[in-house]
């Protein structure tokens, strides 16, 4: 079986600077797979590219047995691709309930069927937020949420699409310990239900624990990929951590 | 103004709206052809042609400043040229009073289809343009229209051209009673639209688009789209407005087609009624427009760009969000 998400020989540069370089990379249906590297290393990037935000040069990407290249974010999104910001991007305008009614009209809404009424919407939302601990703050703007409050919801608005793969990118940083096994306890659960997630964090605890499989990027190259108990003793991917 | 959203609307399977919200909305539309009606009503008890005169304009800035708001206040996007659109419909209105004058209402919608697709087609050359570069492009675009429109012989070129309007109207009677009463409809028309687009599907869109479009891409908007439409009925709306001032100058030249005010009013009302519902550009016409119809015969028109300038400098720094700010605020 094919795999769901498959990237081949993926580059991106940003004027003279390479970011990423011949990324190869593929998730199965279902998995879990942390995604490590130093800061700097082009992890979000990656994501901006697989999710149509910033365009690769060369290489391409499938998902779902569909090719990706030139497919613009919102179409990538409706397939059922699905990412949180690594600094939280609210709409500022928009109450926490509304935030979360844009992927419900637009991503659910576009699929065939997928249409909800007022009273829908509203308790989709609710449900939402009532997973990420956001539920007393439905009626409140973005700009009254603390940074972690504001992850939170950016992780609810990636799961409000209900997507085929979701990649959080970094949604635990500044989390505490709770907060970090609440998340985690969510993503798993996500996962039980079939959502292939990518993990992208600096917290190792979590990534280890979280992860089936583990994916280390060091300066736009991928160095490791295989089980996190062999790529954490791999030499290479030692020395990237230990030479910083 | 789902069906604006048209192909999506068909691929998509949009949930119809609840019952009663089709059913709020038919008694907006209503309300708000009342109050035109009304308005026509109460000029014409006061027995002055002036009125209509003075109210035509005011009533032309509704439109205006409701149009400019659905691109400006509800997507963001800052159009300069709003005088550009204005003209369009004018100067359509001219073209076929010379070919064939057809009634009042077909050169209103020729004017709206003309300015529709000069919007769509601004759109499409600017999709990628952000800020302060699309209201750059907006307002080059509006010298490119007068120039050309300067150089166009068979609508008078620079010296302008003569229309000649119909002295009445069965039933209503005088023509600027006319042109008055057919304005404030519009003006109904427009606002209901725009309160319409505010708690629709599109009108959430367009607000992800002012908040931030990368995030709003990923949430499945589709923001190319959706900017399209925006300019569209933005432009449409506003050709609609110009399409019977011919009618009302009796004679039309670029300079007053394309008229500096008209770019200026319709930013500076939303502002100061405040952009994020339909009720602040009304607000802000009527207060506008009213003060410099007042300035216009107390003192002289030529001072009515400076007292605009001075209220919305004074609007920006008391009351950014407007008057409707200022009484959303007061509430708690
Ligand atoms: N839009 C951009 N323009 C120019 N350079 C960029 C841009 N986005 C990222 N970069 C650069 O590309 C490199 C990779 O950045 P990226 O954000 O992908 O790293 P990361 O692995 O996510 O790091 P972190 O762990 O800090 O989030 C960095 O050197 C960054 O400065
Ligand atoms: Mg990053």
């Amino acid at each position: 079986m094919a795999a769901l998400l498959e990237v081949r020989d993926l580059s991106k540069r940003f004027g003279g600077f390479v970011a990423l370089e011949g990324i190869d990379l593929d998730v199965n249906q279902g998995e879990r797979l942390g995604l490590i590297g130093p800061n700097g290393s082009g992890k979000s990037t990656l994501v901006n590219c697989l999710c149509g935000t910033l365009r690769n040069e060369t290489g391409n990407v499938h998902f779902d047995g569909l090719a990706m290249d030139g497919l613009s974010a919102h179409r990538r999104a409706r397939l059922g691709l699905a990412r949180s910001f690594q600094l939280p991007r609210p709409f500022p305008s928009l109450s926490i309930a509304d935030n979360l009614r844009i992927p419900l009209l637009y991503v659910v809404g576009a699929r065939p069927g997928g249409g909800l009424g007022e009273a829908a919407l509203e308790a989709r939302a609710g449900e939402l937020l009532a997973m990420v601990g956001l539920a007393d703050k439905a009626r409140r703007l973005p700009g009254d949420l603390t940074q972690i409050e504001m992850r939170k919801l950016e992780l609810a608005r990636a799961m409000a699409g209900e997507p085929k793969l979701l990649i959080a990118d970094e949604a635990m940083a500044g989390l505490s310990p709770t907060e970090v096994d609440d998340i985690l306890a969510l993503l798993a659960q996500l996962n039980e239900a079939g959502v292939t997630i990518i993990l992208i964090e600096h917290i190792m605890r979590a990534v280890m624990n979280f992860s089936e499989r583990l994916v280390v990027l060091v300066a736009g190259h991928k160095i490791a990929d295989g089980k996190p108990e062999d790529v954490i003793r791999n030499a290479a991917v030692v020395e990237a951590y230990l030479g910083q | 103004m789902r069906r604006g959203d048209k192909g999506s609307a068909a691929r998509e399977n949009v949930a119809a709206p609840a019952p009663s919200a089709a059913r709020r909305s038919a008694t907006f539309l209503a309300a708000a052809v009342a109050v035109a009606l009304l308005a026509f009503l109460a000029a014409r008890s006061v027995g002055n042609d002036y009125v209509f005169f003075a109210g035509y304009v005011v009533l032309q800035y509704i439109v205006l400043a409701t149009a400019w708001n659905i691109l400006g206040g509800y997507t963001g996007y800052v159009n300069f040229g709003t005088a550009a659109f204005f003209a369009a419909g004018a100067y359509s209105s001219v073209v076929l009073h010379k070919l064939v004058p057809l009634p009042l209402v077909v050169h209103i919608l020729v004017g709206g289809l003309v300015s529709g697709l000069i919007g769509l087609g601004v759109g499409y050359l600017t999709l990628r343009l952000r800020g302060v570069f699309f209201s750059i492009a907006t307002l080059a675009m509006a010298v490119v229209m007068q120039t050309l429109i300067t150089n166009w012989e068979f609508v008078g070129g620079s010296r302008g051209t003569y229309v000649i309007r119909p002295a009445a109207v069965p039933i209503v009677g005088d023509y600027i009673q006319y042109l008055f009463l057919v304005m404030a409809l519009l003006a109904a028309l427009a606002v209901w639209v725009a309160r319409q687009i505010e708690g629709s599907r599109l009108g959430y869109g367009f607000a992800t688009i002012r908040d931030d479009e990368v995030a709003a891409e990923a949430s499945g908007v589709p923001t190319l789209r959706l900017k399209l439409i925006a300019t569209t009925v933005s432009g449409a709306f506003m050709g609609m407005a110009g399409a019977p001032y011919p009618y009302y100058v009796t004679y039309l030249d670029p300079a007053s087609g394309f008229n500096l005010a008209y770019a200026v009013n319709s930013i500076a009302m939303p502002l100061v009624g405040g952009t994020a519902t339909w009720a602040g550009p009304v607000i802000g016409a009527i207060l506008l427009g009213s003060i410099q119809q007042l300035a216009t015969v107390t003192i002289s028109s030529a001072l009515n760009l400076l007292l605009v300038g001075v209220i919305l400098v004074g609007f920006v720094i008391a009351a950014p969000n407007g008057i409707m700010g200022l009484l959303q605020k007061r509430r708690p």
